[in-house]
């Protein structure tokens, strides 16, 4: 990756990051922690891995990616928008009577949704779904699926990873973002499901751990899904990633993983985000000229 | 008298899957949850083994990987039995299928009292109940091999999700299948007769028309009956009908008394045309193991009973 395209992800994700602020802050309701912990996957995703096309989000071509962790649909949201999904200033009217920004993704209102999610457990499965039909249709399509890791105390989880394997599933890359932390506090407290990778390993997938913040990481472990095609082992990502990731008082801090700033908290968030953004601005300044 | 053909509706499930990808239709893909040898799913698996999918013993899975292959343009059957399609993957029924109001279908078999031998934890009597809360869910319920061909082919006509409730028992078929159509959303008259309707589905129709034919034997009461293979979207303009010429109304139903086709039919006539119902069905409680024929005579589902209750309350005030 060259430092300008580093750059521009990094600029990306921090306006992803503001988008979930935004949203959450006007909702008054929704999920900042994970959002903002997976920012930098979605900003990877949308803008540097996936083959689609805003202006055809129903192109029977695309790949797909399905929120398993539907929870966090601040951060996809945002990420649409910054795509071109969606227009930016909607993302205010998040959990809003009447939006079509659903508190969880919702197929047949947002453009760019693949598959409605929310109840966890579930996405991962249809991502199977969709990773089975790309190949009896002998297409050429990647379907990437987001987890968290408080969702694959889900049941359902392994039996799609049972799935995804005994099936061959190598079109299918099923990205785990391991925050460390749930509802009720850590995962390792709550229901620990480490060692992870290990029991990945053990379920057949090609298993990569990677810094889940880091875009370095996140383009090498991509490289490592494409050249597991034709292997016929499903990829597993671990993206190791901090709770509420860009927040300084949301980082790390199970009780953001489902509450909304308030006004004075929105004020900070943001003030963090834009500095941040400015710095990168600089950054990138400097290295044109 | 010629003896009556008897076809367990699973397996008419079975060949109707075949004959619709025989028809060509190639976006027709099945999957089971090792159950399908018992299901029929395995005739399908042995003409197209490339459309046949096993997941495993594991249906909430099965549900969503349908739900997602629905989205590329296929038309998955989901096969398991009726305790594990509507109870075990219910949630995954409701969130992945029927919110995105995807076009998957559900077949479950081995439904209702009928499954005998295996007893109660696998005898589902709440699938109705549970599959008609779901918003847009079509319920379908076939009386005999006719109606459930007839089912597999208008589930496949209709966009969206359907669940449809196959036996594990043979029973007679007493269709014509040259002159037979299903619409859904519609019922059946199959007799005429203005002293009291009877609404039934599944296989408890045939044991209706057998109670039926006894009492006008017996002493003249002409009861109509009814045979619903659709409870959900339900008939509500013959329901109605029924019960503003026959002015009495009885259900019956291998399901629980509880949300089943009975009490479908009295919010209807609650609503729009009030009049006395009685349900025969499961009452609140479970089931137990026997040959199938005896587990429903104890619980009343046999033509005997059902003719007796005819007639009790053809004469009650």
């Amino acid at each position: 990756m060259t430092k300008k395209e580093m750059l521009q992800l990094k600029m990306t994700a921090t306006r992803v990051r503001m988008g979930v602020i935004e949203a959450t802050h006007a909702a008054k309701s929704g999920h900042p922690g994970g959002s903002l912990s997976a920012a930098d996957a979605l900003t990877y995703l949308y803008f540097k891995e996936m083959q689609v096309d805003p202006e055809n989000p129903s192109d029977p071509e695309r790949d797909r990616f399905v929120l398993s962790k539907g929870h966090a649909a601040p951060g996809l949201y945002a990420t649409l928008a910054e795509r071109g999904y969606l227009p930016v200033e909607d993302l205010p009217t998040l959990r809003h009577n009447g939006s079509y920004l659903e508190g969880h993704p919702n197929m047949n209102k947002i453009p760019g949704v693949d598959m409605s999610t929310g109840s966890l457990g579930q996405g991962v499965s249809a991502a199977c779904g969709m990773a089975l039909a790309a190949r009896q249709q002998e297409k050429d399509i990647n379907v990437y699926t987001l987890l968290g890791d408080g969702e694959i105390e889900e049941g359902e989880c392994w039996e799609a990873f049972m799935f995804a394997c005994h099936y061959k599933l190598d079109n299918l890359c099923i990205l785990i973002d391991v925050n460390g932390l749930q509802i009720d506090g850590p995962t390792s407290k709550v229901m620990n499901s480490e060692p992870l990778d290990q029991k990945m390993d053990a379920f057949g997938f090609n298993t990569i751990i990677c810094n889940g913040n880091s875009f370095n990481d996140l383009e090498q472990a991509f490289l490592l899904f494409d050249r597991a095609h034709g292997s016929g082992k499903p990829t597993c990502i671990l993206l190791h990633t901090t709770k509420g990731m860009g927040v300084s008082f949301m980082e790390n801090d199970p009780e953001w993983h489902g509450k909304a700033p308030n006004d004075e908290q929105y004020q900070q968030a943001m003030q963090e985000l834009q500095a941040a953004y400015d710095q990168l601005g600089k950054e990138y300044e400097q290295w044109l000229k | 008298m010629a003896e009556v053909m008897k076809i367990a509706t699973r397996e008419s499930y079975g060949n109707a899957l075949v004959a619709l990808a025989n028809a060509g239709h190639d976006e027709v893909v099945v999957f089971d949850a090792d159950l399908s040898a018992s299901t029929k799913t395995c005739l399908f698996q042995k003409a197209y083994p490339k459309r046949f999918f096993d997941c495993g013993i594991a249906e909430g899975n099965m549900m969503g990987v349908a739900a997602g292959m629905s989205t590329f343009g296929y038309v998955p059957f989901v096969s398991s039995f009726a305790m594990f399609a509507s109870g075990r993957a219910w949630e995954q029924v409701r969130n992945s299928i029927a919110y995105p109001a995807l076009n998957v279908k559900i077949a479950a078999t081995h439904g209702g009292l009928s499954v005998g031998e295996d007893g109660a934890s696998h005898q589902c009597c709440e699938d109705f109940a549970l599959m008609r809360a779901i918003p847009g869910m079509v319920v379908l319920c076939p009386a005999d091999d006719v109606e459930a061909r007839a089912c597999v082919r208008a589930a496949y006509e209709h966009d969206g999700p359907v669940y449809m409730r196959f036996s594990r028992l043979a029973t007679p078929v007493f269709h014509d299948a040259d002159k037979y159509t299903l619409t859904i959303g519609k019922g059946e008259t199959l007799t005429d007769g203005f002293d009291i309707a009877v609404i039934s589905t599944g296989l408890m129709t045939s044991e209706v028309l057998k109670a039926a034919l006894q009492l006008k034997k017996q002493g003249g009461l002409n009861a109509r009956v009814i045979n619903m293979p659709c409870i959900k979207p339900l008939d509500e303009e013959l329901v109605v009908r029924a019960a503003k010429e026959c002015k009495k109304i009885i259900t019956v139903e291998e399901h629980s008394v509880i949300g089943g086709l009975g009490e479908a039919v009295c919010s209807v006539l609650a609503e729009k045309c009030p009049t006395p119902v009685r349900r025969i069905g499961v009452p609140d409680k479970f089931g137990h193991s026997g040959p199938a024929w005896e587990v429903l005579q104890d619980f009343g589902l046999t033509a005997d009973n059902i003719a007796r209750q005819i007639q009790d309350f053809a004469k009650a005030e």
